[in-house]
């Protein structure tokens, strides 16, 4: 090994120097740079001149959620080609930006800076997870751009700058658990995964069951993706509720309601309600394992309408005949119809006469009748709940008399004061 | 020409040149040519380019295969994200996140956090008081290679479900996110994200130094010396544990300035962005770049990143399938990194001369193994 030649005050010295120099360097840049009252200076770069408009799709195609999300990205592709075929949006065909958003929230938070401002989208579809959405939502307020959300979610949320066309809390769980109750539910037992939905939505539940007399015998959480349940059905069995709530989401559901079946617990003995379990998951985790057991959404395959009837068969026509549809898709297919209504309202493309326009836009969604509310930016949407029924498809056991109005705070619901 | 190869042979002409390209590029090139959108992509590539200099220091030149540098990112960028939060909600205030979620009272171990001053100590004490105390424990015990891999691993596994766990206090998966401010600057200015860009990219440039100095200073030498015959270097008179955890700790520290100056430019952190897989990813920049070289680790993670987001504009669909293939093809013909293609492609000519380039030879000395415990045989005609 040779010696090594040591300068060493030579070399600190240039260290120091070459510091001071990077160091200035941004000190320059910062006081020029002094920008603390430019507030809202983001000027779009959409461009409506040509005879086509950009939008985007922002779903994750790659990572874990890909599986879910590559079904919403569909049913969106099949929307955009419905509107091109029929003309467009205010004369202009749709130009499709896809991105991937990887299953991480900070590649959402990327791509969505990246379709506002290097592609310059006039509107953004996209996002699945809490944490996908949160990610996003100071993108879009930070340009002043919008984004259209697809899937239910907790709710405590109303940005201007975002049009959530999936249900909030009091479309979903709350009737999900008048129904319970009806049936004769006095206590429940909550299984969840570890993020922000189900911790909020079991929030929301104790406050709901509190109220109404029931009784909470246990609530457990497992990580995003753990698949070991014996502990969690173990327990969830010797509880002996009348029912489990089930905000598990992905594969764990899976292997919970393996478990659940091995235990020897059924839908006649404890009922398991599930929010995040439409027909696209039914195959994943095996008819058998969760035949009879009901599920809380807005909308199902089976829906008797006959916007449904030419969803699901262009759908199938595009797709394949095997492929089913799904909640969130409907919503997707719903979000980007809803976007060409407030746009043709507003005569123009940009966010604020969108917003202006916003409320009252109605369309006939395959789910029903949908109407925006343009102070929360939710939609009105009619609840169901259903059961899985042998085939894997979902049938309809009720449904809400009407649409019912978004109210993501839960303000109209005196036992959730103190939730928000 | 021959004044030329003979001034090249001095390190100091070379890290002059070097500077230059790098402060042209950096500093020159880049926002003049970028627009504002791939300029603040190019500052989060600088960020994680932070954790590759620091990798290149504790693995190509101390032999520890730091899985889990997420651990010290996340550090970093957390106790900035929380400095910035508590600066957003204002005097007295509490994220809007806590109200949503927790019980809308600030922790106690959140207060310090309102003070710019401590969160910036903080941010380089903290990660090093965890890398020290972890780093001597461990290499005292003298755990090393494989052993130290899955260790570090086990702790950024951990820490991520510890983040997810405390929703109330950390945002849990969600994160943190919707910073407005930064030190008082506004977040949504394009202006003041270009500064940002060139605060990361001073700081990177600072840390190549450092650590260009640190290798040819005999603390380097130490290092080199510990990762190919640890027992040798304790026979005469040296405490190998104390030489890996200062890399460890300096590592670390490079880790968590990235993270800090992540969270500003990115906007959001999150338990996606600190977890195992990040951690891996952090490595596989500084692989496929050439672990043992001054420049590979910032060259390869810039790499791996920019074409990890080009390639998904690209192919949205199937990006992930390229980005596999650089790795394989690296791995399997180039395992000392993109740099050893520069010693092939230099040698080209095959005219050997007496000493070998010192590049070249520290590259080939340590593509034997992780930890290049390294039998005799291995290094003894080097």
């Amino acid at each position: 090994m040779t010696a090594v030649p040591r300068r060493p005050i030579r070399a600190t010295l240039a260290l120091a120097a070459a510091l001071t120099m990077g160091l200035s360097a941004c000190g320059g840049a910062k006081v020029s740079a002094d920008g603390t009252a430019a507030a809202n200076n983001a000027a779009s770069c959409v461009d409506t001149s040509g005879d086509s408009i950009k939008i985007g799709f922002l779903n994750s195609l790659s990572g874990t959620m890909a599986i879910s999300e590559k079904t919403v990205n569909d049913s969106l592709n099949l929307a955009a080609e419905e509107i091109n075929a029929g003309g467009g949006v205010l004369g202009k065909k749709l130009q499709v930006v896809t991105e991937d958003g990887a299953s991480e929230p900070t590649k959402f938070a990327e791509k969505a800076r990246k379709l506002i401002t290097a592609d310059c989208t006039a509107a953004v579809f996209g996002g699945w997870t809490s944490a996908s959405r949160k990610a996003m939502l100071p993108v879009f307020e930070g340009a002043n751009s919008l984004l259209f959300y697809p899937v239910q979610y907790e709710g405590l949320e109303a940005s201007k700058n975002i049009f959530y066309s999936g249900a909030t809390t009091n479309q979903q769980i709350i009737p999900a658990l008048d129904y319970l109750r009806e049936k004769g539910a006095k206590s429940l037992y909550l299984v969840g995964s570890d993020y922000v939905f189900p911790r909020t939505a079991n929030k929301i539940i104790t406050a709901y069951a509190k109220e109404h007399g029931m009784e909470i015998k246990g609530e457990e959480y497992a990580p995003l993706g753990h698949t070991d349940f014996s502990t969690i059905v173990g327990k969830v069995r010797s509880a002996n509720a009348d029912a489990v709530f089930n905000t598990l989401n992905g594969d764990s559901n899976v292997a919970f309601f393996k478990e659940y079946r091995n235990a020897g617990l059924t839908a006649d003995t404890m009922p398991v309600m599930s929010v995040s379990i439409a027909e696209e998951e039914v195959g994943g985790i095996g008819v058998d394992n969760v035949q009879n057991q009901l599920v809380a959404w807005n909308y199902y395959e089976t829906v008797d309408s006959p916007q449904n009837r030419t969803f699901v068969q262009a759908f199938k026509a595009k797709y394949g005949q095997n492929r089913v549809t799904s909640d969130p898709m409907e919503a997707a297919y719903t979000s980007l119809y809803l976007w060409k209504a407030m746009v043709e309202k507003a005569g123009a493309f940009d966010t604020a006469a969108i917003q202006n326009a916003a409320d009252g836009v109605t369309f006939d969604a395959p789910e029903g009748k949908v109407t925006v509310n343009g102070q929360n930016h939710h939609i009105a949407k009619t609840a169901r709940i259903g059961k899985i029924n042998g085939t894997g498809l979902i049938d309809s056991v009720w449904t809400s008399p009407g649409p019912i109005d978004p109210d993501p705070y839960l303000t109209t619901y005196p036992w959730a004061k103190g939730l928000s | 020409m021959n004044t030329f190869r003979s001034l090249w042979a001095t390190t100091w002409f070379r890290l002059l040149v070097g500077l230059a390209i790098g402060i042209v590029v950096l500093f020159v090139l880049a926002p003049a040519g970028l627009s504002d959108f791939r300029l603040s992509l190019l500052a989060r590539f600088l960020c994680v380019a932070m954790v590759a200099v620091g990798i290149g220091l504790a693995w190509g030149q101390g032999g520890m295969l730091v899985m889990g540098q997420g651990v010290f990112f996340g550090l970093g960028a957390y106790l900035m994200a929380m400095h910035l939060k508590l600066a957003d909600a204002g005097p007295g205030g509490v994220p809007d996140f806590m109200l949503l979620y927790g019980t809308g009272e600030l922790p106690v171990w959140w207060e310090p956090l309102r003070s710019p001053a401590v969160t910036v100590i903080l941010i380089v004490a903290l990660p090093a008081l965890v890398a020290g105390v972890l780093g001597y424990l461990i290499f005292r015990r003298a755990v090393r290679g494989a052993y130290f891999a899955i260790l570090s691993q086990a702790l950024v596994a951990a820490f991520a479900i510890l983040l997810i766990g405390q929703q109330q206090t950390t945002g849990g998966t969600n994160g943190l996110n919707g910073f407005r401010g930064f030190f008082g600057y506004d977040l949504n200015d394009p202006a003041n994200q270009r500064m940002l860009y060139f605060i990361a990219a001073a700081v990177l440039v600072g840390m190549v130094l450092i650590v260009w100095q640190l290798r040819r200073s005999r603390f380097g030498e130490l290092l080199v010396a510990v990762r190919d015959q640890e027992n040798r270097t304790r026979f005469l008179g040296y405490n190998p544990a104390l030489v890996k955890t200062v890399a460890y700790v300096i590592a670390a520290v490079f880790a968590a300035i990235g993270g800090a100056l992540f969270v500003p430019i990115v906007g959001i952190i999150s338990p996606a962005d600190v977890g195992v897989v990040p951690s891996i990813a952090f490595l596989a920049g500084v692989a496929i770049g050439g672990r043992a070289t001054l420049l590979g680790p910032v060259l390869g993670s810039i790499a791996v990143s920019a074409a990890g987001s080009g390639l998904s504009e690209t192919f949205p669909a199937a990006w992930t399938y390229f980005q596999g293939a650089v790795f394989i093809l690296v791995v399997g013909f180039l395992p000392g990194g993109l740099a050893e293609l520069v010693g092939r492609v230099r040698r080209l000519p095959a005219r050997r001369r007496l000493r070998p380039d010192p590049t070249t030879a520290s590259t080939t000395g340590i593509t034997s193994g992780i930890d290049a415990p390294g039998p005799d045989t291995e290094r003894i005609h080097a």
